[in-house]
């Protein structure tokens, strides 16, 4: 995919021919990842071998699937704070149900299965949920989502009395392929990251809707006049992201079997950094899906370099990662 | 613990300024109200318990135990009231100290800090007013404001898992080590571990990693020590949750060289595990149970109802659990 066309309100056809600074800049994020590998590479031969790669991509699809629909949010000009919580409280729901199936006769794969599709109606409700409140109630995104990262934790920790939530043995032997299986030696959650990346940027940049979500984002009252139905785009975004949410929950609940409080812990704030370091304008009107991907990745290869040498002090760990942020950052500047 | 908890450690020093003023023209309404409740502590003790709200699985555990003891000891002893308070950080706990002591009149209190430093001053006001006071866990830099302390024993939680490993590596081995967050009783356990494993100079520590008491994290490092160290004999977990997800990155990686994972806490699931030898890699644990805060309550309840007064200090100690004494470590109701 190449670098998406940065100023939407313009024809579509402008974007085809973006000055090429713009295309170097919109390079930025790669260029930084490319550093980063290459540095991995030197310091620890273990770094470049395909089981690691692996590895780091299992690991980012979660925060990956939910930074591309976060990505949607961020370009419409909102943003959503509850992800993590969220997360946590689908993971957890998701648990409960299937142990509950398990227990009243389901066969195990049914009982998985109908977990499964209750995670993406849970993540979509409550993506729903926001999009109402934030449309119709009219309050702030940041406020609405700050709201509900809260009561959503504090369900799960209720479910949870405080512990973790299991899935049965049975279940959850039936469920861990999701996780660790793969297929042509890749590991299943890389697909459907791959496949939620594509299908994200078809609709930002083929589709209809991705063009209203882009046009809202860089000026609401320009896109009402146009006749854009900026309520039904705006929620739709929420419910997109509700629904990236889910999928990533589905991945992440066969990894351990088990949801606690720590549960997506600042996950949103990693899922808001893939996207904003992969050149998301966090004020809305532009951003790149390919970016948000590298993005993603790029946080999570500081981490597992991190892991795979003694560069620094321990304590110093979230310190590198600030600094990486930031140098990526400035590397896909814009010109404002 | 939380997060947060250290970016709000200055706050607590700016509430008691604040109050100062309405402080002193209570507090002679107070110092008649205080040495009344004295004079009857004979009879009715209003014992108030203030401890961290539930975020993972021993905080889930300490919630748990408090609310317990609050069941038991009331039905056993009519002139007992107890108010249980949770707080997220460490300047909710020190506001919740003000309303124990204003509102709901406590004359005992029982207290686990979120930090020992920011809460020491709350805590004295409160002692100042009269009140006798427990800290369990975490001492007050300045113990002139505490009647008895009541704590774990993080150095034995360090020394036990070393000498265990030390004996059962025959003296010879690698071994890495996860951490759980910063703090002092983080590195207490650490010192020990590795001033046990100064004796065994053939049993060489790779490295030791924050994992944050999190089964997430500590499958990610977990994932990344595999990947960077090709022979691992055993592995210090540290903690009983960040064991769940070093065993589910080991048996993904299906490595066979690891022999001993050694946890910590007793969590109930691991002790289960220990108790039905379900996994040849759990051989032993070693306690440091939330059940202390139970134990705590009680010990000065029933003191302050007889009018007597504790040890200074009390130190319970963390055991070995083996297959054998796994029994007596099983609490099959507790979230923890």
């Amino acid at each position: 995919m190449p670098p998406e066309p940065t100023e939407n309100v313009r024809p579509p056809s402008a974007g085809g021919n973006a000055a090429p600074w713009r295309r170097l800049h919109g390079a930025g994020p790669i260029l930084g990842l490319v550093i980063l590998c290459t540095l991995g590479t030197l310091l620890n031969h273990d770094f470049a071998t395909f089981d690691n790669a692996m590895n780091v991509l299992t690991r980012t699809a979660f925060i990956g699937i939910i930074a591309v629909g976060m990505c949607f949010v961020i370009i419409s000009g909102g943003i959503d704070l509850s992800v993590g919580s969220m997360a946590a409280l689908i993971a957890g729901c998701v648990i409960l149900l299937m142990n509950k199936l398990g227990n009243v006769g389901f066969s195990p794969v049914a009982a998985v299965g109908l977990g499964m599709l209750c995670a993406l109606l849970i993540g979509g409700s409550c993506g729903f949920l926001h999009g109402l409140c934030i449309t119709k109630g009219q309050i702030e995104p940041f406020i609405v989502t700050l709201g509900t990262l809260g009561i959503y934790r504090a369900y799960l920790t209720y479910f949870a009395d405080g512990g973790a939530l299991t899935l049965d043995n049975t279940l959850s032997d039936t469920y861990s392929p999701v996780y660790y299986a793969s297929l042509l030696h890749i590991p299943f959650p890389v697909w459907v990251f791959i496949a939620v990346a594509a299908v994200g940027g078809v609709i930002l940049n083929r589709t209809a809707y991705g063009r209203y979500v882009q046009a809202i984002g860089s000026n609401e009252q320009v896109a009402r006049y146009a006749a854009v139905n900026v309520d039904r785009v705006k929620v739709l975004t929420y419910v997109l992201l509700g629904v990236c949410v889910g999928i990533a929950t589905l991945l992440y609940v066969p990894r351990l079997g088990s949801a606690s409080p720590t549960t997506g812990l600042l996950w949103e704030l990693e899922a808001i950094a893939s996207v904003i370091v992969g050149g998301t304008v966090l004020r809305g009107g532009a951003g790149s899906i390919t970016g948000t991907v590298v993005g993603a990745i790029l946080l999570s290869v500081i981490g597992n370099l991190l892991n795979l040498t003694n560069l620094t002090s321990v304590y110093l760990n979230a310190a590198v990662q600030g600094f990486v942020i930031i140098i990526v950052a400035f590397l896909q500047r814009r010109r404002r | 613990m939380n997060p947060t908890s250290s970016l709000a450690s200055t706050k607590p020093f700016v509430r008691p300024k604040q109050s100062v003023s309405r402080l002193a023209g209570v507090t002679a309404a107070f110092l008649a109200i205080s040495m009344a409740s004295t004079v009857m502590a004979d009879e009715n003790v209003n014992l108030g318990v203030s401890i961290p709200t539930a975020t993972h699985g021993f905080t889930g555990g300490i919630v748990y135990w408090a609310n317990q003891a609050k069941k038991d000891l009331e039905k056993a002893h009519p002139g007992l009231k107890i108010t249980v308070k949770t707080a997220a950080n460490a300047s909710e706990q020190a506001n919740q100290l003000q309303d124990l002591a204003t509102v709901t009149k406590i004359n005992s209190l029982v207290i686990f800090p979120f930090e020992s430093a920011s809460l020491t001053k709350p805590v004295a006001q409160v002692h100042d007013k009269g009140v006798y006071v427990t800290v369990v866990d975490r001492g007050l830099t300045d113990t002139s404001a505490q009647d008895a302390y009541i704590s774990g024993d993080n150095t034995a939680f360090g020394k036990i898992p070393a000498e265990y490993l030390a004996k059962a590596l025959d003296g010879k081995g690698d071994i890495v080590v996860l951490r759980g967050i910063a703090t002092t009783l983080d590195n207490e356990r650490m010192d020990a571990f590795n001033s046990v494993m100064k004796d065994h100079p053939d049993i060489k520590i790779l490295d030791a990693k924050y994992g944050n008491w999190n089964r997430d994290d500590a499958f990610k490092v977990m994932q990344d020590y595999l990947t960077r160290f090709k022979h691992i004999d055993a592995v210090w977990a540290a903690d009983d949750d960040m064991a769940v997800g070093v065993l589910k990155a080991i048996e993904q990686a299906k490595r066979k060289d690891i022999k001993i994972v050694f946890g910590g806490a007793g969590a109930k699931g691991m002790i289960k595990t220990l108790m039905d030898g379900s996994n040849p890699m759990i051989q032993a644990n070693v306690s440091y149970s939330p059940h202390f805060i139970y134990d705590a309550i009680k010990m000065t309840a029933e003191a302050r109802l007889k009018g007597e007064k504790l040890p200074a200090t009390d130190i319970i100690p963390s055991l070995l659990i083996t297959k054998e004494s796994a029994k007596q470590f099983y609490f099959p109701d507790s979230p923890f």
